[in-house]
């Protein structure tokens, strides 16, 4: 028996009471309280995957209650609950994830190790793949990862009841690492890396035979197209994406009519423009793929930089190597007090084209925003230049 | 490989090499005020993915329609039908008209799309709420008419004026004179027709009384749609004129007087040339007396110097016995060849050179210098330059000698290019047909006037 405002039994109660500490589920909810048992599992998912899933409809979001069975009916309340016009947002689910946890009061969760996908070793090596940047990056971002010590169990593993301890955004964390990398390796200054493509350039022309030395310049080329490419598909797909269900959901037994006669306007209205439509199939339904793009040696049509050398970026300095660039500029000169945490915010016009350039290419392969990735590297950088900021630190207070 | 941490503490000791490249600014930064400000023109809620798609949506329906490209147009559109269903009522209100104008104008051009096709989006779209009923019907029938359905073009009028609901608005009050306007259009159009075939018929004929009270019948129902739009302000050109002609069959020249007097002279109408032009036709056809016409042909003046009535108006101006209209007569032939539409109007410049001819020995040398006075400085290089003389001789020699004949009594003997070639075609062997007058005019001319 359903009660008069709504198609659950307690809708209209549910969407009123707010106790302060009570932790409600909602659909968005309901999706954090999932990552976090893929999270429980170590399985081979990020967040941002599982996201990209929702939004590609591989896993039931936004007309779940489609899927509920007949005896279910949902109207009033419900509808604010069931009837979605977002999708999720990265930042908004991490933090409802970290809500339900200490709502649920879950203890320290399985210990993420070497081993484990979700290690920045793995997931570097995984992106690095994924933007098709050579296999002989893993080292620095190993090495990246040892000195800011965010390889480190206790870093890593998420423990909801320590409130002392940071939860980690894996995907992003690791793409950040990347980020810092190619800072080290090329500088990015709109000046630097291009002087290092020509040299490698240079190089190919002249040995053709060797392992080619990985040119900047020619994977800026490569990807830039690749990207755009894949960002104006997405882009028309979702202006074309369909947000009402077949049924609708309604207010009131007043609403109904009205709102399943709408529905039947727009059906009609659908079918009458389908066949003024291109005919050919437009949608290939791709299964769910961890991976975006594939880039192999094989495929003579797009360069694979896998296997490219960065022999040009180092020079040799008695028994070690060195990078050639000598320079790093910071995403961050300052912090915020502590109590706030912020960082500064990623003003774009401050920043090198190229920096920009990548900041955008990883932002769109995790769907997110290109300021959570800016404050992600500033953060790593915080970590591995702390000599630095704690020097400018008390140099600031001297002056006091 | 190589040891990445030298290279890393290296920077700490020489700290001034290593600056930070970009400056990241020393003001206030305060990330959370940036939500804010955001959401101010969503009233304080964060703009949803359904809001920012469909709005994508809409510019990519806007995208193809100006590039022709139908089928994408289409189908963006079948993505586009939803907001019919948003959840924000204002949107909900807006959507039917936006998805009305470029859903028709999609069928109107693919290549798929029929008759059919879009009568049933047409009366789909209508009964979508209540205040796009009128204008989509009017639209509708616009469209049928375009394709020559004047029958069903006239049904779906009739059906939209008998449509009630609610309050009109004074919006809805004129899209229903419009209505009920070109469904008098359409009557007459059909009167029109009747009037042929009745011309083709003979008095004597049999069908003749049915045929004129058949058309009769027409012409009343023509003239109380049509009659009532006349009264708003506005241009209603079509109209007035048809609405005109009936009358005039008819017989009521009062009547018809009084529309054009009303349409032209009502200071609330729009200025409108051609309420100017129907009067002054009429009141010719009507033999009125020289001062109504001359009246109504200086207003016509003030709006467009350069109409080709003007050269009518000059005619009467010079016959009639008033000096003052002979002076406006030269002002206004300067008036029309001041327009570089009328450079080539050979009785314009045949006018102005019989005119000049006509004033200068009629002593009124003072007029043609008023008038000369304000255009000695572009003139020459406005008509009578080098460019314009070879080009003029070789289109039309007629032509060129009337503007040489001008020259040559505006800026002197010899300095006109074209009047060597000019003296050269009159004195050719050759006959042309107005070679003696055209030596009288280089005589005049070389006297020095």
């Amino acid at each position: 028996m359903a009660s008069v405002c709504s198609g659950s039994l307690d809708g209209v109660e549910y969407s009123q009471r707010r106790e302060k500490g009570l932790v409600k589920m909602t659909v968005p909810r309901t999706l954090a309280f999932c990552y976090l048992s893929l999270l429980w599992q170590r399985e081979t998912i990020t967040l941002s995957d599982l996201l990209r899933f929702v939004e590609a409809g591989h896993i039931p979001y936004m007309n779940a209650f489609q899927h509920f069975p007949e005896e279910m009916k949902l109207y009033g309340r419900d509808k604010g609950i069931f009837a979605i016009e977002s999708w999720p947002d990265y930042e908004d689910i991490f933090k409802k994830m970290i809500e339900v946890a200490t709502f649920l009061d879950l203890p320290r969760f399985p210990d993420i190790t070497e081993d484990c996908y979700l290690h920045p070793n793995i997931l570097c090596m995984k992106y690095l793949m994924e933007v098709n940047l050579p296999d002989e990056m893993h080292s620095f971002t190993c090495q990246v990862v040892k000195l800011t010590g965010v390889g480190d169990v206790d870093f890593l593993t998420f423990d909801p009841i320590a409130r002392t301890a940071k939860t980690v955004k894996y995907d992003v964390q690791a793409v950040a690492v990347i980020v810092v990398v190619l800072k080290v390796l090329f500088l990015l200054d709109d000046n630097f890396e291009w002087s290092l493509s020509n040299l490698a350039e240079k190089y190919n022309e002249e040995n053709k035979e060797d392992k080619p030395w990985f040119d900047f310049r020619k994977w800026y080329q490569v990807m830039k197209k690749t990207i755009d490419e894949k960002k104006e598909k997405w882009e028309k797909a979702r202006a074309k994406y369909l947000w009402k269900s077949e049924k609708p959901l309604y207010h009131s037994s007043i609403d109904k009519s009205v709102v399943y006669k709408r529905r039947e306007m727009v059906v009609n209205l659908q079918k009458q423009f389908s066949t003024l439509a291109d005919s050919t199939p437009t949608v290939e339904k791709n299964n769910p793929s961890s991976f975006q793009f594939n880039w192999t040696e094989e495929d003579t049509a797009r360069t694979c930089f896998h296997g490219h050398s960065l022999q040009g970026v180092l020079k040799k300095k008695g028994q070690s190597l060195l990078t050639k660039n000598s320079l790093y500029w910071l995403s961050t000169q300052k912090f915020c007090k502590s109590y706030c945490k912020h960082v500064t915010t990623y003003e774009e016009s401050n920043f090198s084209l190229s920096y920009r350039f990548i900041l955008n290419l990883f932002s769109f392969l995790l769907r997110i925003k290109t300021s959570i990735l800016h404050e992600e590297v500033s953060l790593i950088e915080k970590k591995l230049f702390k000599k630095k900021y704690s020097k400018t630190k008390k140099k600031s207070r001297s002056r006091k | 490989m190589s040891d990445f941490s030298d290279e890393l503490t290296r920077p700490e000791t020489e700290d001034d090499q290593v600056e930070p490249s970009v400056p990241s600014g020393t003001g206030m930064h305060f990330p959370w005020l940036q939500k804010h400000i955001e959401t101010v023109a969503t009233g304080g809620k964060k703009e949803k993915d359904f809001a920012q798609t469909t709005g994508a949506c809409l510019s990519f329906i806007q995208e193809a329609l100006l590039k022709h490209q139908w089928q994408q147009a289409a189908e963006y559109m079948y993505s586009y039908f939803q907001t019919l269903e948003d959840s924000d009522s204002c949107k909900r209100q807006a959507a039917p008209e936006i998805i009305w104008k470029l859903g028709s104008e999609i069928l109107f051009y693919h290549p798929k799309s029929s008759v059919e096709t879009f009568n049933a989006f047409a009366d789909r779209m209508k009964n979508i709420g209540v205040l796009n009923y009128l204008k989509i019907s009017l639209q509708h029938a616009l469209y049928l008419l375009h394709h020559g359905m004047l029958e069903d073009a006239k049904r779906n009028l009739s059906q939209a004026e008998t449509w009630r609901y609610g309050e009109k608005s004074s919006s809805q009050e004129i899209l229903i004179n419009l209505i009920q306007a070109y469904k008098g259009l359409l009557q007459y159009y059909t009167w029109s027709k009747k009037k042929m075939e009745l011309s083709k018929l003979d008095e004597d004929d049999y069908a003749y009384s049915t045929a004129t009270q058949n058309m009769f019948n027409h012409s009343w129902k023509t003239s109380v749609n049509l009659g009532a739009l006349i009264q708003i302000p506005g241009v209603w050109d079509p109209f007035v004129k048809s609405y005109v002609e009936m009358l005039e069959f008819y017989g009521d020249q009062d009547g018809a007087r009084e529309v054009l007097t009303n349409y032209a002279y009502d200071e609330r109408f729009p200025s409108n040339p051609n309420a100017h032009v129907y009067l002054y036709s009429f009141l010719k056809r009507q033999k009125a007396p020289r001062a109504k016409l001359l009246s109504v042909l200086k207003i016509l003046y003030q709006i467009v110097p350069s109409h080709k009535l003007m050269l009518e108006f000059h005619t009467l101006l010079r016959k009639s016995e008033k000096e003052e209209h002979h002076k406006l007569g030269l002002e206004v032939l300067f008036g029309v060849l001041d327009f570089a539409g009328c450079t080539k109007n050979i009785t314009a410049w045949k006018y102005l050179a019989k005119y000049l001819r006509q004033i200068l020995m009629g002593d009124h040398r003072a007029w043609v210098q008023e008038e000369w006075n304000s255009r000695k400085n572009w003139w020459p290089s406005f008509h009578f330059s080098y460019f314009w003389a070879k080009s003029d001789w070789k289109e039309d020699t007629t032509l060129a000698c009337e503007k040489a004949f001008v020259a040559g009594i505006l800026l002197g003997k010899g300095t006109y290019p074209g009047h060597r070639n000019c003296t050269a075609y009159c004195l050719s062997p050759s006959p042309a047909p107005s070679s003696q007058t055209t030596v009288e005019h280089w005589e005049l001319a070389f006297h020095g006037i």
